[in-house]
């Protein structure tokens, strides 16, 4: 591709830069903006100046703000824990070799990381803050930079999250998302293995069958359910959830899991056996460690499916037992007070947050997952 | 040896053939859930299996369910001296939802496509360093919950909305977007471009990575100039993910849904999906239509297969032209 960079002229290397730089404007605006309205108070999230939303003066006014310190030393947070972050990436893969579970160590990783920008921007960036903004304030030149600029509250997050307590339906989604991930892998790894090993035309039946069943609309596997679902009392249970879902998302996985084995060599099965393994030691002991990649690449679309659901919960679940998605569309329901959009809106941004830190973490393998499945398919 | 080698496939197979007989089964589920919303008109209950024949069948028979969904009578009037053709037919709901979820799924088809491949072409020429963070924000609209992302979109259009006010400063009136229905249509439209272009835009990326150096030298060498190497070599390299993106994008568009809801545009514009949905939701009196659902889903499902039927039997010519 090397030539073809080179011989760009002027005006096509304007195009493209334009080109990118819009569409990464277009990407992210929306999720900036939900961003930026969560944390201003309902007058500002709401004016109709898009600056005043920005720097929001009446939030300034009542609650007070970030100062330029604040925001530099938040820039300078941000920016240390994006390399401890690349660190920490590098000596993952150290460790991915050392351990034979990497999933394991992978999200003991992710804890840590997790627990580290906590501790970063929860609780020392304050700290941090504060005694700066005190030492400026004093300061008769430099005390400008200490004076807030952008107006910020946090109140809608915590009055989403302990008032209205929404880590009801944080559990709930956590436990709906962990059973589908589970039970898909699981039966998707075998059945992908078998798939990938075998010639027949059944097999490739059954892989055209799953190609339908992945176009079928969901609401018809929720017909199918609903009926025996309410006549044996799983109805409003999160293993009603758990098991449209799985099935829902069966297909792909058996795809994809399918995919992934076709890359490995069939001669590595044999060579295994001939070294005095069972098959299934030849399988748990020589292939599955090969394929920590795609059962991770796997499980991130069925924990995207399962997490990103309205549909079927919406359906099956209500009141306590409720995921987080469709609680949020309830909330636009109960009542049309501009707090309680506000409050939505700040809701929403917390259900963005944890797949945010899933693209940062795991870009690589939702790309190498996406294009797995298209060449193969 | 070779009895295990054998063995563990089949066992697996067997596994998964469980796992698709449990949807072949409620298929059959369904089909007895038909009579349940009209117990009053049909009495005698045929006994259907899994052929697709039977279900058919249904239709001409003429279920109540189909009756109430499809309304023959009401197209015969419509298409008879007194109606008004096409406007009738547009207000019974389920021509509606098929209306839009057809022109939905065609519509943003081209859009993504091609966009997808643009921006491909862009990132590709960009300088090494830009392209991972570019890479970062393109993936987000794709990985959001579809329902949030829509909501932030209608965020940004709702009443005092930024993009809201940018437009009526533009246009010096008063705008507001979601009283009309082909407004709310075309902001669906557009989230549906955002949200499924980054797809599009990644695979085409990764093929572009594995075009023939060579190839596009010698091209390079015989004259081309860029478009006639876009044209001529790209594009037949990159075509089977073309149909590949295609293919799933037909899929996904056709099951529209999320963005009736984010957008709360149910009042103006319903696909079949959401129709179905409608029918399972209780109703005031603590009602379900499973009958009329089952109804609607079989026919969501017929249409997905005819969408899907070219691309099935190209697969399905494939594998044979393999085997022999």
């Amino acid at each position: 591709m090397e030539s073809k960079i080179f011989n760009l002229s002027l005006p096509l290397k304007i195009t493209v830069a334009l080109v990118t730089s819009f569409w990464c404007l277009i990407a992210v605006f929306p999720l900036l903006w939900v961003l930026v309205m969560s944390i201003k108070l309902p007058v500002d999230s709401f004016a109709s100046n898009p600056l005043e939303v920005i720097f929001g003066p009446a939030t300034k006014l009542q609650v007070g703000g970030l100062s330029i310190i604040n925001l530099l030393v938040i820039g300078v947070m941000v920016y240390v824990l994006y390399k401890i972050y690349q660190l920490r990436f590098r000596f993952l893969s150290i460790v991915t070799h050392a351990i034979k579970f990497p999933v394991i160590s992978f999200f003991i990783n992710l804890l840590a990381f997790i627990l580290i920008v906590y501790v970063g921007l929860i609780i020392i960036q304050p700290l941090l803050s504060e005694s700066l903004n005190a030492f400026f304030s004093t300061n008769p030149v430099l005390h400008l930079i200490a004076k807030p600029v952008i107006g910020f509250t946090s109140q809608h997050y915590e009055a989403v999250w302990v008032e209205n307590e929404f880590y009801k339906q944080f559990f709930n989604t956590i436990i709906v998302t962990s059973g589908v991930l589970t039970i898909s892998l699981t039966v998707g790894t075998l059945a992908g293995y078998g798939l990938a090993r075998t010639n027949s035309m059944m097999a490739f039946w059954l892989l055209i069958a799953a190609l339908v069943f992945r176009a079928l609309p969901h609401t018809v596997l929720v017909t199918g359910y609903l009926e025996p679902f309410i006549n044996y009392g799983l109805y409003g249970k999160r293993t009603a959830v758990i098991i449209i879902l799985v099935a829902i998302n069966q297909p792909f996985t058996i795809w994809m899991m399918r995919s992934f084995f076709m890359n490995i060599p069939q001669d590595l099965d044999e060579a295994a056996q001939i070294d005095g393994c069972n098959p299934f030691q030849a399988f748990w002991k020589v292939i599955m460690p090969l394929m920590w990649p795609g059962v991770i690449t796997t499980g991130l679309f069925s924990f995207l499916l399962a997490y990103n659901d309205y549909l079927v919960a919406s359906l099956l679940l209500d009141g306590q037992s409720q995921t987080m998605v469709p609680a949020i569309i309830q909330y636009f329901n109960m009542e049309t007070k501009m707090t309680d959009l506000v409050e939505a809106i700040a809701a929403a941004a917390s259900i963005t947050a944890p797949l945010f830190l899933l693209v940062m973490f795991f870009q690589k393998q939702i790309i190498s997952g996406l294009t797995t499945g298209a060449v193969k398919g | 040896m070779m009895v295990f080698f054998i063995a563990i496939p089949l066992l697996t197979v067997v596994l998964q053939s469980f796992q698709f007989k449990q949807e072949l089964l409620e298929t059959r589920e369904r089909e007895k859930c038909d009579p349940f919303g009209c117990e009053t008109e049909i009495v005698t209950i045929p006994v259907l299996d899994e052929n697709g024949n039977t279900i058919k069948q249904n239709q001409w028979v003429g279920f109540q369910n189909y009756k109430n969904l499809l309304k023959f009578n009401e197209v015969q009037e419509a298409f008879s001296t007194i109606g008004e053709g096409w406007v009738d037919i547009r207000n019974i709901d389920f021509y509606k939802a098929l209306r839009f979820t057809i022109t939905f799924t065609f519509i943003t088809l081209p859009f993504i496509l091609f966009l997808g491949l643009v921006l491909a072409l862009c990132v590709n020429a960009l300088l090494q360093s830009l392209r991972g963070p570019v890479i970062f924000m393109t993936l987000l609209p794709f990985i959001i919950t579809p329902v949030i992302g829509s909501l932030s979109i209608k965020w940004l259009f709702i009443g005092d909305g930024i993009l809201t006010v940018f437009l009526e400063w533009i246009q010096q009136k008063d705008i507001s977007v979601f009283s009309n229905g082909w407004s709310v249509e075309l902001l669906m439209m557009f989230y549906r471009v955002w949200h499924a272009t980054p797809f599009a835009f990644v695979i085409f990326y990764a093929a572009l990575q594995t075009v023939d150096k060579e190839k596009i030298e010698a091209a390079i060498v015989d004259g081309a100039n860029k478009f006639q190497r876009l044209r001529f070599i790209i594009i037949p390299h990159i075509m089977p993910l073309i149909v590949f993106v295609t293919l799933i994008h037909l899929m996904d568009a056709y099951r529209v849904f999320d963005e009736i809801i984010g957008f709360d545009a149910a009042a103006h514009r319903i696909s079949l999906q959401w129709l179905t949905y409608n029918f399972l939701m209780m109703d005031q009196g603590g009602n379900r239509f499973i009958g009329r659902a089952s109804a609607t889903s079989i026919l969501t499902m017929i249409g997905i297969v005819i969408i899907l039927i070219p691309v099935l039997r190209k697969t399905w010519k494939d594998q044979k032209e393999k085997k022999i």
